[in-house]
């Protein structure tokens, strides 16, 4: 090559193809798509649990998502009743959908295990409920207090994880946090009209 | 060092080049002096950007050492926000990706552009101005994601109101010097690596943009993480370290380039598949099916491009791989050319359904982006600076016995790292797939691998360490003024024994 704008207007003609077929076309197809009834709007506890689930980033152990059964075990493994679908994510931004399972899935972590106190407790030392788990313990959502206050909730924690002293008080964002996953449950049926069902019926 | 040419002399050593600008580019020959020329004027740039990657390496190699022992023992430092698994394993790949990796390339792309232009570099304030305007977004963002503040998006976690602009605004300047240098060249043809190169800028910039638009909700938004995530590799951090393995290989050699036509597959096949490629990382997940299958696809069609590489650079070298012996940038350049084809094989393997199914979700995939960001972009990095620095500087590397030890950590650390997680991933994998199996044992199946990569992953640190200390010791070396002859000259052979070589 010999020649400057060959260079220039070939490198962007590839990219900009590229946005267009996978950025441009899908936003404008997928604008459509509407939020299942069933799936409600996160109430404000709820969406501060999720920007804490960002900052300390769960995402890189936990996706949020179930795969094609026909493809995958992660229907017969008890992760959903169905695969996910755009719509169930339309409320999302930015999308958590992961991309390692380090740990488990949590897109219906919900239903799946909705004990307030246990994912309380859970998060403040894993290994106290789940001996083999390799998730990093969050003690810095909880405070440590020789007494808690009148409107604070403490943890019941197993005596060998419980401090010698005092008490381990619930922060807020500890409560946003467990408000958040217990918010994730999409047990509906998947919404018609989808654009992934329309394709998989052609 | 700075010793300025005359410009008696640059005005005619210009003159000259324009005439040789007629010639055929095999006839083309350069004198030592218009070569120093050329590497004087995009020292400070080229020596600013290298020391700035080196201390990110560090930093990195610390935030990767922790992350990964954080697996092994996960109540490790968890009483601080900052030091949680979440903020440090994203810290460590922006670090690395921004930090050492691209702040290297800089320094690579602005020394190369002037000796392929046959040029002096333009607008070096502005290269100067952009690389210290990176750092500092880079800086500010690593300090909030560590304080909690990211975006949310796999590689594009740095904050986009306050970090992004700024590494924006910094690549684009370095992107402008490199532009204005390429306007003024002195040569008709482009080489090879100018076409990556120069090519990897605007690019960089469009996907970097595209990428952090804030206007993106649920599915889209993953779309769109992932079409940049997989563009960061392979339109920046792939094509910017094919430029430099194009320049070292026929250089260290003295032989040209196989195949002309090859190299034009290459590039353009690259351009034109790898663009596509990122919703396979999605594979199986709740996108519109048409956008992975033709991600899937467009990953099958990387073999052109990706085997017109690999034939391209292993017919340059073959039959001269003992040269290699003599140059450990030649060693390194060999190496990370061969990870190219390597990783880019095992991806379009990985993008394919019956593979996806078992290896998706588990760390068969940073074994990949390890295979791809270490054995291919730093190793191939390492190579330019055993290359690049000795010219720069004027001196000779003090010791081949700290460049052996640092090659032999590095590379057979990472082999250790990706055998141990590969292994380790398809165990996880299946355990996975297996609907009688419980999570406990996908756990279960990983933690010695996991344990085997913290082992390579301390390996790994050791090369780091050693050559920032030998980078010291060849930049504050008492040794002064210009090298008698070409460093290699006096280079004893490396990772070969005295009387082995035959």
């Amino acid at each position: 090559m010999t020649r400057l704008l060959v260079l220039i207007m070939g490198a962007l003609a590839t990219v900009m193809f590229a946005l267009i077929v996978l950025v441009i076309m899908p936003r404008t197809m997928l604008a459509d798509i509407k939020a299942p009834e069933q799936l409600k709007p996160l109430s404000a506890l709820e969406a501060r649990g999720r920007q804490i689930y960002i900052s300390n980033g769960c995402i890189y152990c936990h996706t949020q998502q179930v795969r094609d059964s026909n493809f995958t075990a992660d229907v017969s493994k008890g992760l959903g009743n169905r695969p996910s679908v755009p719509a169930d994510y339309v409320n999302d931004a930015p999308h958590l959908l992961g991309t390692m399972r380090t740990g488990p899935d949590l897109f219906n972590v919900g239903s799946r295990l909705p004990d307030q106190n246990w994912q309380l407790v859970h998060l403040y030392q894993p290994r106290a409920l789940v001996p083999w788990s390799i998730m990093p313990a969050f003690p810095f959502l909880f405070e440590h207090k020789a007494k808690a206050g009148p409107n604070e909730k403490t943890l019941n924690l197993p005596p060998a994880y419980a401090p010698r002293e005092g008490v381990v008080v619930v922060s807020k964002d500890a409560e946003a946090i467990v408000a958040y996953l217990l918010s994730l449950k999409h047990a509906y049926p998947a919404p018609g009209n989808d654009l992934t069902k329309e394709i998989a019926n052609d | 060092m700075s010793s300025p040419l005359p410009s008696a002399t640059n005005k005619q050593g210009q003159s000259e080049t324009q005439q040789a600008s007629t010639l055929h580019h095999s006839e083309v020959r350069i004198r030592p002096e218009e070569v120093r020329a050329y590497d004087d004027s995009s020292r400070k740039p080229v020596l600013l950007a290298f020391f700035l990657a080196l201390v990110w390496l560090l930093v990195g190699t610390v935030l990767g050492d922790l992350s990964s022992f954080k697996f092994d023992r996960p109540d490790l430092l968890t009483e601080q926000a900052y030091l949680t698994f979440g903020r440090l394993r994203p810290a460590h790949l922006n670090v690395m990706v921004y930090g050492w990796a691209s702040t290297a390339m800089f320094a690579v792309s602005l020394w190369l552009m002037p000796r392929l232009c046959r040029t002096t570099l333009r607008w070096q304030f502005a290269a100067v101005s952009g690389i210290l305007v990176w750092t500092l977004g880079l800086g500010i963002g690593l300090v909030l994601l560590l304080a909690g503040v990211s975006d949310g998006l796999e590689w594009l976690e740095l904050d986009r109101y306050w970090a992004d602009p700024l590494l924006v605004l910094g690549a684009s300047l370095v992107g402008a010097s490199i532009w204005k240098t390429l306007g003024a060249r002195q040569v008709q043809h482009l080489y090879v690596s100018v076409w990556y190169i120069a090519a990897s800028y605007p690019w960089f910039a469009i996907i970097f943009i595209a990428g952090n638009l804030p206007i993106f909700k649920g599915v889209e938004s993953a779309a769109v993480n992932w079409f940049y995530a997989h563009n960061a590799l392979g339109l920046w951090l792939t094509t910017v370290n094919l430029g430099l393995i194009y320049y070292l290989l026929p250089k260290i050699i003295g032989r040209p380039i196989y195949s002309y036509w090859l190299s034009l597959v290459g590039f353009w096949g690259l351009a034109l598949f790898y663009a596509l490629n990122g919703m396979h990382h999605l594979i199986g997940g709740p996108l519109p099916s048409w956008m992975i299958a033709t991600s899937i696809t467009a990953s099958i069609m990387m073999i052109i491009p990706v085997v017109a590489v690999g034939i391209n650079q292993h017919m340059t070298v073959v039959g001269r791989f003992g040269a290699m012996r003599y140059s450990p940038a030649l060693t390194l350049a060999v190496i990370a050319a061969m990870s190219y084809t390597a990783v880019s094989l095992q991806g379009i393997l990985t993008a394919l359904a019956s593979v996806n199914r078992i290896t998706h979700f588990t760390h068969w995939t940073i074994a990949h982006s390890h295979l791809g960001l270490y054995m291919f972009v730093t190793l191939s990095l390492f190579g330019g600076m055993y290359y690049i620095l000795p010219r720069v500087l004027g001196r000779e590397w003090p010791s081949p016995r700290l460049i052996r030890a640092h090659i032999l950590l590095a590379g057979g650390g990472m082999v250790l790292y990706v055998l141990a997680l590969g292994i380790g991933g398809v165990l996880q994998g299946l355990s996975l797939m297996n609907p009688g199996e419980a999570f406990e044992i996908s756990v279960a199946q990983t933690k010695p691998w996991l344990l085997l990569r913290s082992v390579s992953a301390v390996i790994i640190s050791a090369g780091h360490l050693i050559f920032v200390y030998h980078c010291w010791r060849l930049a504050y070396s008492s040794r002064q003024g210009h090298a008698q002859h070409p460093p290699f000259f006096e280079l004893k052979p490396v990772l070969v024994k005295k009387g082995s070589a035959s």
